[in-house]
Protein backbone atom coordinates (compact mmCIF):
# COMPACT_ATOMS: atom_id res chain seq x y z
CA UNK A 1 0.00 0.00 0.00
CA UNK A 2 2.78 2.27 0.83
CA UNK A 3 4.18 2.35 -2.56
CA UNK A 4 1.28 3.70 -4.00
CA UNK A 5 -0.03 5.70 -1.54
CA UNK A 6 3.14 7.91 -2.16
CA UNK A 7 2.49 8.46 -5.37
CA UNK A 8 -0.83 9.78 -4.97
CA UNK A 9 0.13 13.04 -2.57
CA UNK A 10 2.27 15.19 -4.74
CA UNK A 11 2.66 19.21 -4.74
CA UNK A 12 4.80 19.49 -7.86
CA UNK A 13 7.75 22.48 -7.91
CA UNK A 14 5.88 24.03 -10.73
CA UNK A 15 3.08 24.18 -8.68
CA UNK A 16 4.70 25.50 -5.40
CA UNK A 17 6.47 27.97 -7.62
CA UNK A 18 2.51 29.24 -8.70
CA UNK A 19 1.18 28.83 -5.54
CA UNK A 20 3.64 31.31 -3.68
CA UNK A 21 3.69 33.87 -6.65
CA UNK A 22 0.24 34.12 -6.25
CA UNK A 23 0.15 34.23 -2.57
CA UNK A 24 2.72 37.09 -2.68
CA UNK A 25 1.16 39.04 -5.28
CA UNK A 26 -2.43 38.82 -4.06
CA UNK A 27 -1.07 39.94 -0.39
CA UNK A 28 1.30 42.77 -1.95
CA UNK A 29 1.20 45.09 0.68
CA UNK A 30 1.32 42.38 3.70
CA UNK A 31 3.98 40.92 1.66
CA UNK A 32 6.18 44.50 0.94
CA UNK A 33 6.10 45.44 4.40
CA UNK A 34 7.77 41.84 5.56
CA UNK A 35 9.88 42.87 2.17
CA UNK A 36 10.50 46.28 3.09
CA UNK A 37 12.37 45.05 6.70
CA UNK A 38 14.23 42.68 4.52
CA UNK A 39 15.11 45.86 2.15
CA UNK A 40 16.04 48.14 4.72
CA UNK A 41 18.65 45.63 6.68
CA UNK A 42 20.47 45.10 3.71
CA UNK A 43 20.40 48.34 2.92
CA UNK A 44 22.76 49.13 5.93
CA UNK A 45 24.76 46.30 5.11
CA UNK A 46 25.31 47.17 1.07
CA UNK A 47 25.84 50.94 2.11
CA UNK A 48 29.12 49.58 4.49
CA UNK A 49 30.45 47.55 2.31
CA UNK A 50 29.71 49.61 -1.25
CA UNK A 51 31.26 52.35 0.68
CA UNK A 52 34.79 50.49 1.33
CA UNK A 53 34.69 49.51 -2.30
CA UNK A 54 34.35 53.06 -3.50
CA UNK A 55 37.23 54.12 -1.25
CA UNK A 56 39.41 51.40 -1.80
CA UNK A 57 39.07 51.28 -5.98
CA UNK A 58 39.68 55.60 -5.70
CA UNK A 59 42.37 55.89 -3.14
CA UNK A 60 45.40 54.75 -5.37
CA UNK A 61 44.18 57.43 -7.89
CA UNK A 62 43.34 60.75 -5.96
CA UNK A 63 46.04 63.32 -4.95
CA UNK A 64 47.39 63.56 -1.35
CA UNK A 65 45.28 66.13 -0.13
CA UNK A 66 41.84 64.01 -0.89
CA UNK A 67 43.65 61.60 0.62
CA UNK A 68 44.61 63.34 3.47
CA UNK A 69 40.62 64.83 4.10
CA UNK A 70 39.40 61.47 3.67
CA UNK A 71 41.13 59.62 6.53
CA UNK A 72 40.41 63.48 8.41
CA UNK A 73 36.73 62.24 7.79
CA UNK A 74 37.46 59.49 9.90
CA UNK A 75 37.67 56.34 7.79
CA UNK A 76 40.50 53.99 8.92
CA UNK A 77 42.79 52.24 6.71
CA UNK A 78 44.17 49.08 7.60
CA UNK A 79 46.94 47.47 5.74
CA UNK A 80 46.49 49.73 2.96
CA UNK A 81 42.91 48.74 2.79
CA UNK A 82 39.25 50.28 4.09
CA UNK A 83 36.63 47.97 5.42
CA UNK A 84 39.57 45.77 7.30
CA UNK A 85 39.89 47.29 10.51
CA UNK A 86 38.16 45.64 14.04
CA UNK A 87 36.29 48.75 13.89
CA UNK A 88 34.77 47.98 10.19
CA UNK A 89 34.43 44.53 10.77
CA UNK A 90 32.57 45.46 13.85
CA UNK A 91 30.63 47.37 11.62
CA UNK A 92 29.76 45.16 9.40
CA UNK A 93 28.39 42.39 11.91
CA UNK A 94 26.45 44.42 13.50
CA UNK A 95 24.54 45.62 10.28
CA UNK A 96 24.12 41.77 9.16
CA UNK A 97 22.90 41.73 13.42
CA UNK A 98 20.08 44.55 12.48
CA UNK A 99 19.10 42.33 9.48
CA UNK A 100 19.14 38.75 11.33
CA UNK A 101 16.91 40.12 14.12
CA UNK A 102 14.33 42.44 11.25
CA UNK A 103 14.33 39.58 8.83
CA UNK A 104 13.60 36.86 11.73
CA UNK A 105 10.95 38.85 13.19
CA UNK A 106 9.11 39.86 9.75
CA UNK A 107 9.00 35.67 8.34
CA UNK A 108 7.28 34.88 12.29
CA UNK A 109 4.53 37.06 12.04
CA UNK A 110 3.86 36.42 8.40
CA UNK A 111 3.95 32.82 9.32
CA UNK A 112 1.89 33.42 12.58
CA UNK A 113 -0.72 34.77 10.52
CA UNK A 114 -1.17 32.22 8.12
CA UNK A 115 -1.62 29.53 10.94
CA UNK A 116 -5.25 28.60 9.54
CA UNK A 117 -3.88 28.85 5.70
CA UNK A 118 -2.01 26.32 6.69
CA UNK A 119 -4.25 23.75 8.90
CA UNK A 120 -6.59 23.73 5.56
CA UNK A 121 -4.12 23.15 3.62
CA UNK A 122 -3.47 20.03 5.64
CA UNK A 123 -6.97 19.11 5.67
CA UNK A 124 -6.70 18.96 1.82
CA UNK A 125 -3.96 16.10 2.17
CA UNK A 126 -0.64 18.35 2.14
CA UNK A 127 1.89 16.67 3.68
CA UNK A 128 4.57 18.95 5.96
CA UNK A 129 6.39 19.30 3.46
CA UNK A 130 4.11 21.25 0.70
CA UNK A 131 4.12 23.46 3.65
CA UNK A 132 7.84 24.16 4.19
CA UNK A 133 8.29 24.28 0.13
CA UNK A 134 5.31 26.59 -0.11
CA UNK A 135 7.07 29.37 2.31
CA UNK A 136 10.47 28.76 1.45
CA UNK A 137 9.88 29.45 -2.15
CA UNK A 138 7.92 32.61 -1.03
CA UNK A 139 11.05 33.45 1.25
CA UNK A 140 13.49 32.87 -2.13
CA UNK A 141 11.15 35.89 -3.93
CA UNK A 142 10.98 38.41 -0.73
CA UNK A 143 14.69 37.66 -0.29
CA UNK A 144 15.52 38.17 -4.04
CA UNK A 145 13.26 40.81 -4.18
CA UNK A 146 13.94 42.88 -1.06
CA UNK A 147 18.06 42.17 -1.18
CA UNK A 148 18.15 43.46 -4.90
CA UNK A 149 16.24 46.78 -3.93
CA UNK A 150 17.98 47.06 -0.71
CA UNK A 151 21.54 46.67 -1.69
CA UNK A 152 20.58 48.81 -4.94
CA UNK A 153 19.42 51.56 -2.28
CA UNK A 154 22.45 51.47 0.13
CA UNK A 155 24.74 51.59 -3.00
CA UNK A 156 23.26 54.22 -4.03
CA UNK A 157 23.17 56.36 -0.84
CA UNK A 158 27.39 55.05 -0.01
CA UNK A 159 27.69 56.45 -3.23
CA UNK A 160 25.84 59.96 -3.03
CA UNK A 161 26.93 60.11 0.79
CA UNK A 162 31.25 60.05 -0.45
CA UNK A 163 30.43 62.15 -4.05
CA UNK A 164 28.98 64.81 -1.50
CA UNK A 165 31.96 64.38 1.14
CA UNK A 166 34.74 64.14 -1.79
CA UNK A 167 33.43 65.26 -5.06
CA UNK A 168 33.86 63.90 -8.57
CA UNK A 169 36.52 61.46 -7.85
CA UNK A 170 34.00 59.45 -6.65
CA UNK A 171 32.02 58.41 -9.91
CA UNK A 172 35.24 58.82 -12.10
CA UNK A 173 37.03 55.87 -10.03
CA UNK A 174 33.54 54.17 -9.45
CA UNK A 175 34.60 50.56 -9.14
CA UNK A 176 31.46 48.75 -11.41
CA UNK A 177 32.48 45.45 -11.22
CA UNK A 178 32.89 45.80 -7.49
CA UNK A 179 29.84 47.26 -7.27
CA UNK A 180 28.42 44.64 -8.96
CA UNK A 181 29.56 42.05 -7.00
CA UNK A 182 28.20 43.75 -3.62
CA UNK A 183 24.95 44.17 -5.37
CA UNK A 184 24.79 39.87 -5.98
CA UNK A 185 26.31 38.80 -2.44
CA UNK A 186 24.14 41.39 -0.54
CA UNK A 187 21.32 40.35 -2.73
CA UNK A 188 22.23 36.60 -1.88
CA UNK A 189 23.04 36.94 1.75
CA UNK A 190 19.21 38.29 1.48
CA UNK A 191 17.78 35.34 0.71
CA UNK A 192 20.17 33.27 2.88
CA UNK A 193 18.80 35.04 5.57
CA UNK A 194 15.03 35.66 4.36
CA UNK A 195 15.41 31.59 4.46
CA UNK A 196 16.81 31.30 7.87
CA UNK A 197 14.06 33.10 9.10
CA UNK A 198 11.44 31.56 7.34
CA UNK A 199 12.70 28.41 8.10
CA UNK A 200 11.69 27.85 12.31
CA UNK A 201 8.34 29.00 11.67
CA UNK A 202 7.53 27.40 8.57
CA UNK A 203 8.62 23.98 10.58
CA UNK A 204 6.74 24.54 13.75
CA UNK A 205 3.92 25.48 11.55
CA UNK A 206 3.90 22.35 8.91
CA UNK A 207 4.22 19.89 12.17
CA UNK A 208 0.78 20.74 13.42
CA UNK A 209 -1.49 18.79 14.21
CA UNK A 210 -4.62 20.57 11.54
CA UNK A 211 -7.11 20.96 14.11
CA UNK A 212 -4.29 22.92 15.94
CA UNK A 213 -4.27 24.94 13.37
CA UNK A 214 -7.80 25.75 12.16
CA UNK A 215 -7.92 26.46 16.35
CA UNK A 216 -5.98 29.98 16.18
CA UNK A 217 -7.94 32.72 16.33
CA UNK A 218 -7.03 35.42 13.06
CA UNK B 1 -18.72 -7.90 -0.60
CA UNK B 2 -21.49 -9.83 1.06
CA UNK B 3 -24.98 -8.31 1.03
CA UNK B 4 -26.20 -7.27 3.95
CA UNK B 5 -22.91 -6.77 5.15
CA UNK B 6 -23.31 -3.07 6.68
CA UNK B 7 -19.57 -1.51 6.46
CA UNK B 8 -18.51 0.68 8.89
CA UNK B 9 -17.21 3.34 7.70
CA UNK B 10 -16.02 5.22 11.20
CA UNK B 11 -15.85 3.57 14.28
CA UNK B 12 -14.72 5.23 17.67
CA UNK B 13 -13.04 2.99 20.21
CA UNK B 14 -13.30 4.15 23.73
CA UNK B 15 -11.96 7.90 22.76
CA UNK B 16 -11.12 10.54 25.02
CA UNK B 17 -9.37 13.86 24.24
CA UNK B 18 -7.64 15.87 27.45
CA UNK B 19 -6.92 19.75 26.78
CA UNK B 20 -4.45 21.18 28.93
CA UNK B 21 -5.84 24.76 29.44
CA UNK B 22 -2.92 26.79 31.72
CA UNK B 23 -2.30 24.58 34.56
CA UNK B 24 -6.09 22.77 34.22
CA UNK B 25 -7.38 20.07 32.71
CA UNK B 26 -10.00 19.72 30.92
CA UNK B 27 -11.75 16.61 29.35
CA UNK B 28 -13.44 17.41 26.07
CA UNK B 29 -14.18 13.84 25.49
CA UNK B 30 -14.58 10.85 27.88
CA UNK B 31 -14.67 7.75 26.11
CA UNK B 32 -17.00 7.36 22.92
CA UNK B 33 -17.86 4.28 21.78
CA UNK B 34 -19.34 4.71 18.23
CA UNK B 35 -19.92 3.14 14.67
CA UNK B 36 -20.67 5.13 11.49
CA UNK B 37 -22.11 2.86 8.75
CA UNK B 38 -21.74 3.35 4.97
CA UNK B 39 -24.17 6.00 3.18
CA UNK B 40 -25.34 7.29 6.52
CA UNK B 41 -25.97 10.46 7.10
CA UNK B 42 -25.72 11.68 10.53
CA UNK B 43 -25.58 14.08 12.99
CA UNK B 44 -24.16 15.37 16.05
CA UNK B 45 -26.22 17.63 18.40
CA UNK B 46 -25.40 18.95 21.17
CA UNK B 47 -25.19 22.41 22.82
CA UNK B 48 -21.77 24.48 22.98
CA UNK B 49 -18.92 22.99 25.05
CA UNK B 50 -20.34 19.83 24.72
CA UNK B 51 -17.17 18.34 22.67
CA UNK B 52 -18.79 18.34 19.17
CA UNK B 53 -16.15 19.92 17.48
CA UNK B 54 -13.13 17.48 19.17
CA UNK B 55 -15.51 14.12 18.56
CA UNK B 56 -15.15 16.07 14.59
CA UNK B 57 -11.77 16.59 14.72
CA UNK B 58 -11.11 12.82 16.22
CA UNK B 59 -13.64 11.03 13.32
CA UNK B 60 -11.85 13.28 10.46
CA UNK B 61 -8.31 12.26 11.64
CA UNK B 62 -7.59 16.11 12.20
CA UNK B 63 -6.27 15.69 16.15
CA UNK B 64 -4.95 13.10 17.92
CA UNK B 65 -7.05 10.89 20.62
CA UNK B 66 -5.63 11.18 24.01
CA UNK B 67 -6.38 7.77 24.60
CA UNK B 68 -8.83 5.11 22.54
CA UNK B 69 -8.94 3.70 18.90
CA UNK B 70 -10.46 5.49 15.57
CA UNK B 71 -10.75 3.54 12.78
CA UNK B 72 -11.69 4.74 9.73
CA UNK B 73 -12.96 1.88 6.97
CA UNK B 74 -11.54 -0.41 9.52
CA UNK B 75 -7.72 1.63 9.57
CA UNK B 76 -6.54 2.58 12.89
CA UNK B 77 -5.78 6.34 12.11
CA UNK B 78 -2.90 5.81 14.82
CA UNK B 79 -1.33 3.34 12.87
CA UNK B 80 -0.57 5.80 9.78
CA UNK B 81 2.57 7.39 8.86
CA UNK B 82 2.38 11.01 7.55
CA UNK B 83 2.24 10.30 3.69
CA UNK B 84 -0.82 7.75 4.52
CA UNK B 85 -2.60 9.91 6.86
CA UNK B 86 -2.51 13.07 3.95
CA UNK B 87 -3.67 9.94 1.31
CA UNK B 88 -6.87 9.59 4.06
CA UNK B 89 -7.58 13.34 4.05
CA UNK B 90 -6.99 13.79 0.71
CA UNK B 91 -8.65 10.81 -0.84
CA UNK B 92 -11.19 9.80 1.57
CA UNK B 93 -12.47 12.61 3.78
CA UNK B 94 -14.38 15.98 2.33
CA UNK B 95 -14.12 18.63 5.42
CA UNK B 96 -16.48 21.20 5.22
CA UNK B 97 -16.21 23.80 8.34
CA UNK B 98 -18.35 26.51 9.94
CA UNK B 99 -15.94 29.50 8.96
CA UNK B 100 -15.48 27.54 5.52
CA UNK B 101 -12.30 27.37 5.63
CA UNK B 102 -11.39 28.82 2.15
CA UNK B 103 -7.81 29.71 0.90
CA UNK B 104 -8.12 34.04 0.97
CA UNK B 105 -5.25 34.22 -2.00
CA UNK B 106 -7.38 31.85 -4.03
CA UNK B 107 -9.84 32.23 -6.45
CA UNK B 108 -12.83 29.37 -6.10
CA UNK B 109 -11.76 27.54 -8.85
CA UNK B 110 -8.25 26.96 -7.33
CA UNK B 111 -9.73 26.50 -3.97
CA UNK B 112 -11.71 23.57 -5.78
CA UNK B 113 -9.11 22.03 -7.69
CA UNK B 114 -6.33 22.27 -4.90
CA UNK B 115 -7.10 18.85 -3.43
CA UNK B 116 -6.59 17.54 -7.02
CA UNK B 117 -3.45 18.48 -7.46
CA UNK B 118 -2.51 16.89 -4.04
CA UNK B 119 -4.09 13.95 -5.84
CA UNK B 120 -1.75 14.15 -8.46
CA UNK B 121 -4.30 15.22 -11.41
CA UNK B 122 -3.67 16.70 -14.45
CA UNK B 123 -4.22 20.09 -15.36
CA UNK B 124 -6.98 19.12 -17.91
CA UNK B 125 -8.87 16.87 -16.06
CA UNK B 126 -8.82 18.51 -12.52
CA UNK B 127 -9.78 22.13 -14.53
CA UNK B 128 -12.76 20.23 -16.02
CA UNK B 129 -13.73 18.31 -12.75
CA UNK B 130 -13.53 21.00 -11.07
CA UNK B 131 -15.58 23.80 -13.48
CA UNK B 132 -18.63 20.20 -13.10
CA UNK B 133 -17.95 20.40 -9.53
CA UNK B 134 -18.84 24.36 -9.23
CA UNK B 135 -21.76 23.78 -11.63
CA UNK B 136 -23.38 21.35 -9.39
CA UNK B 137 -23.46 23.59 -6.65
CA UNK B 138 -23.91 26.73 -8.44
CA UNK B 139 -21.10 28.64 -8.93
CA UNK B 140 -19.76 28.18 -12.47
CA UNK B 141 -19.86 31.50 -13.24
CA UNK B 142 -18.11 32.72 -10.52
CA UNK B 143 -15.17 30.99 -10.65
CA UNK B 144 -12.59 33.36 -11.57
CA UNK B 145 -13.86 35.31 -7.72
CA UNK B 146 -11.89 35.38 -4.64
CA UNK B 147 -13.60 34.26 -1.26
CA UNK B 148 -14.09 38.14 -0.41
CA UNK B 149 -15.95 38.49 -3.65
CA UNK B 150 -18.52 35.72 -2.68
CA UNK B 151 -21.30 35.40 0.13
CA UNK B 152 -21.51 33.15 2.65
CA UNK B 153 -23.80 31.37 1.24
CA UNK B 154 -21.54 31.00 -2.00
CA UNK B 155 -18.19 30.56 0.24
CA UNK B 156 -19.90 27.43 1.89
CA UNK B 157 -20.94 26.21 -1.71
CA UNK B 158 -17.38 26.77 -2.46
CA UNK B 159 -16.30 24.71 0.16
CA UNK B 160 -18.79 22.05 -0.41
CA UNK B 161 -17.63 21.64 -3.75
CA UNK B 162 -14.10 21.41 -2.79
CA UNK B 163 -14.75 18.60 -0.13
CA UNK B 164 -16.29 16.96 -3.11
CA UNK B 165 -12.87 16.89 -5.49
CA UNK B 166 -11.67 13.90 -4.84
CA UNK B 167 -15.09 11.95 -4.53
CA UNK B 168 -14.25 10.90 -1.36
CA UNK B 169 -16.61 8.74 0.59
CA UNK B 170 -17.12 10.55 4.24
CA UNK B 171 -17.37 14.16 4.15
CA UNK B 172 -17.22 15.79 7.56
CA UNK B 173 -18.88 19.16 8.40
CA UNK B 174 -18.61 20.97 11.15
CA UNK B 175 -21.58 23.13 12.12
CA UNK B 176 -22.15 23.92 7.62
CA UNK B 177 -24.85 26.06 8.81
CA UNK B 178 -23.85 28.30 11.33
CA UNK B 179 -22.54 30.94 10.13
CA UNK B 180 -25.63 31.18 7.50
CA UNK B 181 -28.93 32.55 7.28
CA UNK B 182 -32.16 30.20 7.33
CA UNK B 183 -32.78 29.73 3.91
CA UNK B 184 -28.87 29.64 2.88
CA UNK B 185 -28.20 27.48 5.45
CA UNK B 186 -31.28 25.08 4.29
CA UNK B 187 -29.94 24.89 0.78
CA UNK B 188 -27.01 23.79 2.45
CA UNK B 189 -28.55 21.16 3.76
CA UNK B 190 -30.29 19.74 1.12
CA UNK B 191 -27.46 20.20 -0.93
CA UNK B 192 -26.06 17.72 1.51
CA UNK B 193 -28.91 15.85 1.75
CA UNK B 194 -28.99 15.27 -2.14
CA UNK B 195 -25.31 14.10 -2.35
CA UNK B 196 -25.28 11.60 0.44
CA UNK B 197 -28.61 10.04 -1.51
CA UNK B 198 -26.98 10.55 -5.36
CA UNK B 199 -23.70 9.28 -4.59
CA UNK B 200 -24.24 7.46 -1.10
CA UNK B 201 -21.35 9.24 0.58
CA UNK B 202 -21.68 9.28 4.56
CA UNK B 203 -22.41 12.51 5.57
CA UNK B 204 -21.23 13.12 9.21
CA UNK B 205 -22.13 16.59 10.22
CA UNK B 206 -21.86 18.42 13.62
CA UNK B 207 -24.68 20.55 14.55
CA UNK B 208 -26.95 22.52 16.70
CA UNK B 209 -29.27 23.52 13.63
CA UNK B 210 -32.42 21.82 14.43
CA UNK B 211 -33.48 21.77 10.15
CA UNK B 212 -30.23 19.36 10.47
CA UNK B 213 -32.97 17.39 11.98
CA UNK B 214 -34.86 16.18 9.15
CA UNK B 215 -32.76 15.16 6.47
CA UNK B 216 -30.18 12.52 9.29
CA UNK B 217 -30.74 9.14 9.07
CA UNK B 218 -29.39 8.91 12.78
CA UNK B 219 -28.51 11.85 15.21
CA UNK B 220 -26.10 11.72 18.40
CA UNK B 221 -26.58 14.00 21.08
CA UNK B 222 -23.67 14.70 22.62
CA UNK B 223 -23.55 16.30 25.99
CA UNK B 224 -21.06 16.86 28.58
CA UNK B 225 -18.06 14.47 26.32
CA UNK B 226 -20.35 11.89 26.19
CA UNK B 227 -23.12 10.28 23.57
CA UNK B 228 -26.29 10.88 26.10
CA UNK B 229 -28.77 8.99 23.33
CA UNK B 230 -28.60 7.95 19.58
CA UNK B 231 -31.89 8.43 17.40
CA UNK B 232 -32.73 6.54 14.31
CA UNK B 233 -34.75 8.59 12.18
CA UNK B 234 -38.27 6.86 12.12
CA UNK B 235 -38.53 7.66 15.96
CA UNK B 236 -37.31 11.48 15.84
CA UNK B 237 -40.18 12.53 14.88
CA UNK B 238 -41.74 11.52 17.82
CA UNK B 239 -39.39 12.96 20.46
CA UNK B 240 -39.07 16.35 18.64
CA UNK B 241 -42.57 16.45 19.01
CA UNK B 242 -42.17 15.77 22.32
CA UNK B 243 -39.49 18.57 22.82
CA UNK B 244 -41.56 20.98 21.26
Amino acid sequence: MADSVRRQVVLPWGQVIKISFNSIKVRLFRSLVTTMTLALAIAFVSYTWSGYEILNAMWPNIDASLQDRIIAGGYEQFEGTFGTSAKDRWLVILSLLVCVVGIVNAQLMAVTERFREIGTFKCLGALDSFVVRIFVVEAVYQGLFGGFAGSLLGLVVSTLTLALKFGWPVFIHWPLAGMLLTLVGATLLAVFLSLTGVIYPALVAARMEPAVALRTEQ
Amino acid sequence: MDQGYVHNVVRLFEVTKVFKLGSNLVEALKGIDFAIKTGEYLSIMGPSGSGKSTLFNMIGALDKPTTGKVFIDEVDVAQLDAYELAWLRCRKIGYIFQTFNLIQVMTAIENVTLPMIFAGMHREEYMDKGMELLKLVGLAERYNHKPSELSGGQQQRVAVARALANDPAIILADEPTGNLDLSTGEEIINLLKQLSVQRNVTIISATHDIKMLNVSDRVVWIRDGRIDRVEERDKLKISVGEVA
